[in-house]
């Protein structure tokens, strides 16, 4: 106990090393272990598909699984169409036209996700029995979010518009999503 | 180590070995128990006795059970049908999660009627909260194991509650999700997390009871003991009357699990998750209600989301929050009514939470709001929720206390 330290600065050295490599270590373990539990190279392999949408009468819906989550494809009639660009921006909740929710020249489909921007619902509406809510689109049972037909939230407590996923035209009717 | 072993025998043999006799024996015959303690003081015991019914029957039905998506479902029909007793160790693990937290309710309820956050139990009370989480999540993750379309429904939009954080939101419900929707890799985390986390609910527990006998019980006077007079020793007294109350709980719980397992859960949640088909109205556990019916009232995502956790945050805070010296509400006027009206508001915004919030409110069919929108409702009985706990500081400035008597013993003798 009561022996001289010859030199400090060897101890501060031990220590202070011993920190860094602890506080170093722990860290990358950390963001490592917090990184396995993001999607996996398998659930990321699946992020594209194509539809073909050849079998769509004006009017009509269909709904296809895209990264586990369904997307709405529906081919809306002319009045649809001049009902959703009717629409003033300063109505909109989450304001956007109808042409940036839409490809040029396609304005015919509109592809979104269908699933409710409040907490992830599926919306009702695709089917001609459906509930459409006040504005024709769709309508989320879960917490009464109403959608109009270019899928923006109209009324109700989703604060977003439904998602436009990344799709393009690879002919006329077929589409690749994502 | 320094005291002189006064166990015989192979108690006293161990003891010198290992020093777990003499905890144990202090534990149970040397805890001081104040002499007026009413059957509020049991449902902490029968939480704890809950607990271990649940670990064991999951224990046991965890040896079943396969968490994948392409079997849950089936494996969990699997053990109602073919697995000998198994319809009765899941009925038994499904209503233990409701009798569980009836049984927490009721215990919560007592601390806070009788002030029992109060005198040095801040630590006792916020671990208490600590285990209220704890359980909220393990019982959240466990009802998504069934894989019905509710458990399927439920997690999805919990686990949406995330995405209302600002900015990160959208990257941590995916992280949580480990991908693009609630699939696979969601169920299997939340498998492990139900299966490790109660484990670590039965370590809070030890130290919520080790708070607990360091500060020592509250009483329904909220008066302290003052000497040998008010108490009477744990054993036998307690724990027979603890035997009698368990027995009388444990009857109605076995009631429910033998005549009415379904009673407090959706029918379809014995439908197979289906990713595209939301069911037309999506309720959570009975359990749940009063915070979903809190989270509902909000118009605004964000804001409903901070309005559930603050309703649970608030609870913890009432150490700090009630500045009264006086602990139990018998010799507060004004604080008993509060807290009457706050239970009755949990206990409607419960029956909110279940409806859909356009439809006028109804308890079993009657309008008991008149015209009333369920969402209305909803938002009035939240600010009573959260109103009890703005108003409960300023309550000793004009609260006139009733005359309290000086100890326990004066209260039941009627000298000191």
């Amino acid at each position: 106990m009561a022996e001289q330290v010859q030199d400090e600065s060897k101890r501060d050295f031990l220590a202070l090393s011993a920190y860094v490599t602890l506080g170093v270590g722990t860290v990358a373990g950390t963001l490592g272990i917090l990184n396995s539990l993001t999607p996996s190279a398998d659930v990321l392999a699946l992020a594209s598909i194509e539809v073909d949408v050849a079998s769509l009468a004006p009017g009509q819906a269909i709904t296809v699984m895209w990264r586990g989550k369904p997307v709405f494809i529906r081919r809306r009639t002319p009045e649809q169409i001049d009902d959703a660009r009717g629409v003033a921006l300063s109505a909109l909740k989450d304001p956007q036209t109808d042409a940036e929710r839409t490809v040029e020249g396609k304005e015919e489909y509109l592809v979104v996700v269908g699933v409710c921007t409040h907490l992830g619902c599926i919306p009702k509406g695709q089917k001609e029995a459906d509930v459409r809510g006040d504005f024709g689109g769709w309508y989320c049972p879960c917490h009464g979010s109403h959608y109009d037909i270019s899928g923006r939230i109209r009324k109700g407590p989703a604060p977003l518009n439904l998602p436009v996923p990344e799709y393009e035209f690879l002919s006329d009717t077929n589409i690749k999503i994502g | 180590m320094s005291q002189a072993n006064q166990y015989k025998g192979f108690a006293g043999w161990l003891e010198k070995r290992l020093p777990i006799i003499s905890p144990a024996d202090h534990f149970f015959n040397h805890y001081p128990t104040p002499r007026n303690l009413n059957y509020f003081w049991n449902f902490g015991a029968i939480a704890g006795l809950l607990m271990g019914l649940m670990i064991l029957t999951g224990l046991i039905l965890a040896m079943q059970y396969t968490p994948s998506t392409l079997h849950a479902f089936d494996s969990v029909e699997r053990i109602m049908r073919d697995v000998n007793y198994g319809w009765l160790l899941r009925y038994l693990h499904m209503n233990g999660a409701s009798f569980f937290f009836i049984a927490v309710y009721i215990h919560i309820f007592r601390g806070v009627y009788y002030g029992s956050y109060k005198g040095e139990r801040e630590v006792l009370w916020i671990l208490g909260i600590v285990i209220l989480v704890l359980m909220m999540a393990i019982a959240f993750m466990g009802y998504s194991l069934v894989w019905g379309n509710m458990s399927f429904w439920g997690v999805t939009v919990i686990t949406n509650l995330f995405s209302a954080i600002p900015v990160v939101g959208d990257t941590l419900v995916t992280w949580l999700w480990g991908g693009f929707s609630v699939d696979n890799p969601t169920l299997n985390r939340f498998f492990v997390l139900h299966f490790a986390l109660p484990f670590v609910l039965l370590a809070v527990v030890g130290l919520h009871v080790l708070a607990l006998h360091q500060v020592g019980s509250n009483n329904p006077l909220g008066i302290d003991m003052k000497g040998p007079q008010d108490t009477m020793s744990f054993h036998p007294y307690f724990t027979m009357e603890k035997l009698f109350f368990i027995g009388l709980f444990f009857t109605i719980y076995f009631l429910v699990v033998f005549f009415a397992p379904n009673m407090l859960g959706e029918a379809i949640n014995y439908e197979p998750a289906n990713p595209l088909s939301t069911p037309e109205h999506i309720v959570p556990e009975w359990y749940f209600l009063p915070f979903y019916a809190i989270l509902r009232s909000i118009p605004d995502k964000l804001g409903g989301v901070i309005a559930m956790g603050g309703a649970i945050v608030a609870l913890g805070l009432l150490p700090w929050l009630d500045r009264s010296p006086i602990r139990s509400a018998r010799f507060r006027p004004v604080f008993q009514i509060m807290v009457f009206v706050f239970v009755i508001a949990c206990i409607i915004l419960g029956f909110v939470g279940a409806q859909v919030p356009a439809d006028a409110f109804q308890i079993y069919g009657v309008q008991v709001f008149g015209s009333l929108s369920v969402l209305r409702t909803g938002q009035i009985f939240t600010a009573i929720y959260f109103g009890f706990f703005v108003l409960l500081p300023f309550v000793p400035l004009f609260e006139r206390p009733r005359k309290m008597p000086r100890s326990i013993a004066e209260a039941i003798d009627g000298h000191a």
